[in-house]
């Protein structure tokens, strides 16, 4: 039942999520009423967005052609708002481990930064479309992570990472690696699973204020952006 | 500061270690009443609601036209609707007023008149209710039957033993997602070798799910998910209307299906409208009724950290079974996901369905390790079953788990190990060796078990299903390998779905195939000497009385 558990770390979050709760500066509202006030950032309701320079918008992201390429879609929120997944691994190192995970198997990554919703699933179902090898992986900004194949039902995957608090750079290195060996039409061992019951006391609540921040992000019918990433 | 010994020592408490935030009315993170519920309000115009909870028809989202048009008993809205909320809250306590009679009035309520009368209840009474309100008189459990490497032979063994615990309904899912026919059908094949009647499913994405009912690899589907709002529908590709159509899809093939919803899900999902978890949680109930299934499973389910984690968030929970109740529909009442680091709080948690009795006290409790549970953890694993018992013996309560003893564990999980074994055989997936068998026999984990080689183990799923392999090469299989009798529960359990009894509201199987459902099996609890009493269902009694490591006072040698 008791797991060994940063004490220290599960404090500081435990602060920060009283501290979103009672002390953010501009309180997140629906006030209005309506069930589409959601939809659209505005400065009231979202965060400012922070450009970062190893993120750089490009355009409009076009549907590849080049069967060795991956998609990898990160949430609306990624790197411009929040800097770190729910275990504080930061948004440049995970990008930087999948990506090196697809290169390790001699396949191109490109990034793209997903809009239209922040769940998981149906980001890598925009992503599929996008990526010449029908292959993609998809990010949460609080780290939930899933590979998807172009022709899956939505909801369907071929690999699913939903307990965040749990993954590691090492295991994004892997999603990566995996995820190439798919779009080169391998039959790759999933990576292993690993599950840790006690996430759910401990983060639901802190991923819960986490996914509410990226929701306020999300734009109805707004195409996903190419990102340029540079880690130099 | 210089700190205070006792407040250090606290500090280290497993309680601390658990996530807890104040309310948030506009994001939803409040469990009974937000400030931004509507009034309870209903107007009926030509037979028709043309106002509900404060909206008129005009503003009516997607799921406020739906609940308007099928979920409410509009012949006695007006009158119900009319009702103090305490008058009805005293209803649903006062065993002078028999189930029977209470639904007429609560089945007409509005979502929000509803919540009103939730809110209106502590926590002892609603235990008093959800005692009065399910609809099955004996009250069941089911589990989880899971292991973090889909292994299937760990599967059968851990499906076997549940099924001889007492568990009516075992639920599978996967570690990944392209093993669900393989534990789909070991899960059903080792519930079989364990206990014939038991029945089961796997829970995956939608169209998966229902596809492997179609083959008759699963007998029931619990996981058909709706929602409060409508931006948490449409999000997920969805309306009311989908759902309800998948709902006529499983009755269509003669098999048993519940919805799923509970608190704090829209929550997590960022989507809440400023209201709180239980009128959200009321709108999914009434879709339910709405879409004319016969059950529900609820009590926050999988996002059980959002209510828990809120004041009063475990109040909501057992408040929000009580209305899957007073809807006249079948509950299976979560206690199924961690909740807690603390053996006290999740003891605290489950207390409420425990003592009262639903028709399904979990959905359910881990037949396996908590960390082989693929649900992301259960609130009670198979390590708790002993104080689990204990509880049941201690309070005589009926907790739907029986003590066994550890040679029949062994020789069951054999059974189940070597069925399993013979149904690979026979449908020509990738070969179970004697040493997993042994190993799943004697084993705890899938840690315990030899490795398989799980890429094989994916085509050979994917090839199955190419080659259109369905139930009846399952029963063949047995047949041939000398399982007869699993081979004839199998078959019976087929034949189950033509019969369509087991559609009934909160049906389940007895070891000889009769179909106990709130049919046959009334609620007719109308205080003392009246409704399901441990002590008068002798034979469970007497199996929970027998805890194996009880002493027997005239064999005890000083």
């Amino acid at each position: 039942m008791s797991q060994e558990i940063d004490e220290t770390l599960l404090k500081s979050i435990i602060r920060d999520v009283l501290n979103e709760v009672q002390g953010a500066e501009k309180p997140i509202s629906f006030k209005g009423g309506s069930s589409t006030a959601t939809a659209t950032p505005s400065s009231q309701q979202a965060d400012q967005v922070h450009p970062v320079d190893w993120f750089k918008h490009v355009g409009v992201a076009k549907p590849g052609t080049s069967k060795d390429e991956v998609v990898v879609a990160v949430g609306p929120a990624f790197a411009e708002i929040m800097t770190q997944t729910i275990v504080k691994l930061s948004h440049k190192d995970v990008l930087r481990q999948i990506i090196a995970g697809i290169e390790e198997e001699g396949l191109k990554a490109r990034v793209v930064k997903v809009y239209r919703t922040s769940d998981v699933s149906f980001m890598s179902a925009e992503a599929d479309k996008l990526s010449g090898s029908g292959i993609a992986v998809a990010i949460q900004s609080k780290g939930t992570t899933i590979i998807h194949q172009k022709d899956q039902d939505p909801l369907n995957n071929l690999e699913l990472f939903p307990q965040a608090p749990v993954l590691t750079l090492d295991t994004y290195r892997a999603i990566g690696k995996n995820a190439a060996q798919y779009a080169k039409g391998m039959s790759p061992n999933p990576v292993p699973t690993v599950n840790d019951q006690m996430s759910r006391p401990t983060y639901q609540a802190l991923a819960a204020l986490m996914h509410i921040k990226e929701t306020k992000q999300v734009v109805v019918g707004k195409p996903a952006d190419q990102i340029e990433v540079n880690f130099n | 500061m210089k700190r205070q010994k006792r407040f250090e020592k606290l500090e280290k408490r497993p309680v601390h270690q658990d996530g807890f935030v104040q309310e948030w009315d506009d994001e939803g993170l409040v469990a009974m009443h937000s400030k931004n519920d509507p009034e309870p309000s209903i107007k009926i115009e030509n037979g028709e609601i043309t106002e509900l909870d404060g909206k008129q028809k005009a503003d009516f989202d997607l799921i406020d036209q739906y609940i308007a048009e099928y979920g409410i008993n509009i012949d006695n809205a007006e009158k119900a609707n009319a009702m103090d909320s305490n008058a009805i809250a005293k209803m649903l306590i006062d065993p002078n007023v028999p189930r029977s009679e209470v639904v007429k009035v609560t089945t007409a309520l509005t979502p929000m008149k509803a919540s009103d009368v939730i809110n209106k209840l502590n926590f002892g009474e609603m235990i008093q209710a959800v005692q009065k309100m399910r609809p099955r008189r004996t009250p069941f459990t089911q589990a989880h039957v899971t292991n973090t490497l889909d292994n299937p032979v760990e599967i059968a063994a851990d499906a076997a033993e549940a099924a001889l615990r007492g568990f009516p309904e075992l639920e599978t899912t996967t570690a990944v997602a392209r093993y669900a026919p393989l534990n789909a059908i070991s899960i059903m094949v080792g519930s079989q070798s364990g206990r014939p009647g038991v029945i089961t499913q796997c829970s995956v994405e939608e169209a998966v799910e229902l596809g492997l009912g179609m083959r008759g690899f699963t007998a029931y589907a619990e996981t058909i998910s709706v929602y409060g709002t409508d931006k948490v529908f449409t999000d997920g590709d969805d309306t009311p209307w989908s759902k309800g159509f998948l709902a006529s899809c499983y009755a269509s093939r003669g098999l048993k299906m519940r919805f799923s919803s509970g608190s704090g899900s829209e929550v997590l999902m960022g989507y809440t409208e400023g209201k709180s978890m239980l009128y959200l949680e009321s709108r999914c109930i009434y879709i339910t009724k709405a879409s004319g299934v016969q059950g529900l499973q609820n009590g926050s389910v999988s996002c059980i950290g959002i209510p828990g984690a809120v004041p009063s968030g475990i109040r909501e929970v057992l408040g929000e079974n009580l209305m899957c109740m007073m809807m006249d529909l079948e509950c299976a009442s979560s206690n199924d996901q961690t909740f807690s680091h603390s053996d006290i709080r999740r003891t605290a948690r489950m207390l409420g369905q425990f003592i009262a009795g639903t028709d399904y006290i979990s959905s359910g409790y881990a037949a396996e390790e908590n960390s082989d549970n693929t649900f992301a953890g259960s609130n009670m694993d198979v390590l708790d079953y002993d104080d689990y018992e204990t509880m049941e013996r201690d309070l005589c309560v009926n907790g739907s788990i029986l003590p066994i003893t550890e040679e029949q564990s062994i020789k069951i999980r054999n059974k189940g190990a070597k069925a399993i074994q013979a149904v690979f055989d026979g449908l020509g997936l990738p070969a179970i060796t004697d040493e997993e068998v042994e190993a799943a026999t004697y084993g705890s984990t899938s840690g315990d078990m030899p490795k398989r080689d799980m890429t094989g183990d994916i085509k050979a799923a994917q090839d199955l299903m190419d080659r259109g392999v369905t139930v009846s090469d399952v029963i063949r299989a047995l047949a041939n390998h000398g399982f007869d009798d699993v081979a004839q529960a199998v078959f019976k359990l087929a034949q189950q779905k033509i019969c369509g009894d087991y559609l009934q509201t909160s049906a389940i199987f007895d070891k000889d195939w009769n179909c106990i459902s709130a049919i046959n099996d009334r609620n007719d609890y109308q205080g003392p000497g009246t409704g399901y009493r441990l002590w008068e269902d002798k034979d469970q009694w007497n199996k929970i009385k027998n805890i194996p490591w009880a002493l027997d006072p005239q064999k005890v040698e000083f």
